[in-house]
């Protein structure tokens, strides 16, 4: 992995962000408290912002750096959940490498972990977990199995694509949407949404290289 | 959407620069990190510091000053405050006595505050206020939310940590409070967040929302219209049933403080209008509402609706809710 690609990638999320704003502002409205898009706007903003300051870091030190930024810029719960995600896979990163797709794996795992233990939430909740837990396990079985990004990054597309609609029929546990029990069913989760957005804009990406 | 904005990036900046310059007698702002003090740091004892999305004015700067908060951090509108906030407001206001923080039961400020929390270097503990008994199931869910109860709870241990008490007892009361408090809301319209520039949700002129957050965020279910003594009614039964299933309902006579919060656009007049139903039928429930308050003081914007928190009184609690506070938003005794 490549600081590069870091940068592009956060260029092209702020770009699937903003042409997404009714998506993610309806879906917020329906089940949420409206305020899911001007968030990810913000931290996708702001890390766009970024570049001239990650180009010249190693790509731990830029994912790391993007986390801390996004701590004390989104707030919510998107924040410290999407700033520990970065934080913990750099810190994978520093630890082991990127070197190969399986470390690559293995890091976006160890981001995902810290997701769960800072929402303190599983699958099934109706949360953006619905959609990194799928991703997460495929992308290190894969890598496992030494298949070629290509590969990868589509089958990745597709897993989250499905995790994002699983949350439609669930229940939400966790989240702003645990208030509304069985109303919550019938609409997809706005953080479930984005999450499988910025994946796939990732994956794209990765495919056109 | 008919709202008071230069330009919506600007709205919260501008509105806590009004608010301190109308209180700079009581609060100090800081902008760099977006937090507030009071004017005057309080030596030796428990620093207080609470804080949540805006949009609920006055809470939470509202009560910073004598008897209640030592700082308050805003985030956006209705979008958590980040632990830099929190960190920041602790190193300006810790006086060794350790920092307590009060915390609204929402999954985004309880993750920003422990954070902060995890990254503070004074003695700390958190209170975690959860008085909406909207929220059913929660054993299931992330739990009950913190809502207009939490005034109580910073009322109380702000009293409490005015006597110089230790973290660990202002923190003892902060959950007791909270425990013997039970709230719900009903929504009559939508509240519009600026920079969505619309309403958060659809409701018509027959409909309320029963349960409602005070994001606006849906509640136990949608509703029709109705006269508004068979909608306090349906209110009163909800908390009673609350305490019931948490085994705290009086079985002889018991003093109650009620409280009456309106969401932002309904008028006091209205809020009057449901203290007096409210209170005459806590009474038919063996609740003696010797202590009470009416007014905006967890709102949701320009939400119109209210919200009804009975709080069960004992000593301690009536003592510390009687001292005197002054607050931008509460002021008595001092």
């Amino acid at each position: 992995m490549k600081t590069e690609f870091i940068i592009e990638a956060a260029l092209a999320i702020q770009q699937t962000i903003l042409a997404n704003e009714s998506t993610l502002e309806s879906l917020d409205r329906e089940i949420g408290d409206g305020d899911h898009y001007i968030n990810m706007k913000r931290g996708a903003t702001t890390v766009a912002e970024m570049q001239a300051d990650l180009a010249p870091l190693k790509p731990d030190e830029a994912l790391n750096k993007i986390g801390m930024k996004l701590l004390s810029t989104i707030g919510g719960a998107s924040g410290p959940l999407l700033a520990s995600f970065f934080m913990s896979m750099a810190k994978v990163l520093k630890e082991n490498g990127d070197e190969s797709n399986l470390k690559i794996a293995a890091a976006f795992a160890g981001g995902v972990q810290a997701i769960i233990q800072r929402g303190k939430a599983g699958i099934g909740e109706k949360t953006m977990l619905d959609v990194l837990i799928p991703v997460s396990n495929e992308f290190v079985l894969l890598a496992t199995q030494n298949c070629d990004v290509k590969l990868i990054c589509a089958t990745l597309i597709h897993t989250a694509g499905q995790g994002m609609l699983s949350t439609k029929d669930l229940i939400a546990t966790k989240g702003r949407a645990a208030g509304l029990g069985e109303r919550a069913i019938g609409h997809i989760d706005p953080g479930a949404k984005s999450c499988q957005l910025m994946i796939e804009t990732v994956c794209k990406l990765a495919l056109a290289k | 959407m008919k709202k008071f904005i230069n330009k919506v990036d600007n709205i919260l900046v501008e509105s806590l620069s009004g608010f301190a310059k109308a209180h700079d007698d009581l609060v100090e702002l800081h902008l760099e990190t977006n937090f507030l003090t009071r004017a005057n740091k309080a030596q030796n004892k428990v620093a207080i510091i609470s804080g949540g999305g805006s949009g609920h004015e006055p809470l939470h700067a509202g009560y910073i000053g004598y008897g209640m908060l030592d700082a308050a951090c805003p985030g956006h509108v209705f979008t958590s405050p980040t632990p830099d906030q929190m960190l920041m407001a602790a190193e300006a206001v810790h006086a060794d006595k350790g920092i307590l923080f009060i915390v609204k039961n929402y999954a985004g400020d309880v993750m920003n505050f422990e954070m902060a929390a995890e990254m503070l270097p004074f003695e700390h503990a958190t209170v975690l206020t959860s008085d909406d008994c909207a929220v059913v199931n929660s054993t299931y869910t992330t739990g009950r939310r913190g809502v207009a109860g939490t005034v109580i709870v910073e009322k109380c241990v702000g009293s409490l940590a005015e006597t110089g008490a230790d973290l660990q007892a202002c923190k003892a009361l902060g959950d007791k409070v909270n425990k013997r408090t039970a709230s719900i809301g009903v929504a009559l319209t939508s509240c519009t967040v600026p920079a969505a520039g619309r309403p958060t949700f659809d409701i018509n002129e027959s409909e309320i929302e029963m349960g409602v957050g005070i994001h606006g965020e849906p509640g136990r279910r949608r509703e029709a219209m109705r006269p508004a003594d068979e909608i306090i009614g349906d209110c009163v039964e909800a908390i009673l049933m609350d305490f019931k299933t948490r085994q705290l309902q009086p079985t002889k006579k018991h003093e109650a403080l009620l409280l009456i919060n309106g969401f932002g656009a309904t008028p006091l007049m209205e809020l009057y209008l449901i203290y007096n139903t409210a209170a005459r039928l806590f009474n038919l429930h063996n609740l003696e509402i010797s202590r009470s308050l009416v007014g905006n003081y967890t709102t949701a914007l320009d939400m119109a609706g209210a919200s009804i928190t009975l709080c069960l009184l004992d000593d301690e609690i009536k003592q510390h809710w009687d001292s005197p506070v002054h607050t931008a938003a509460l002021r008595w005794g001092k």
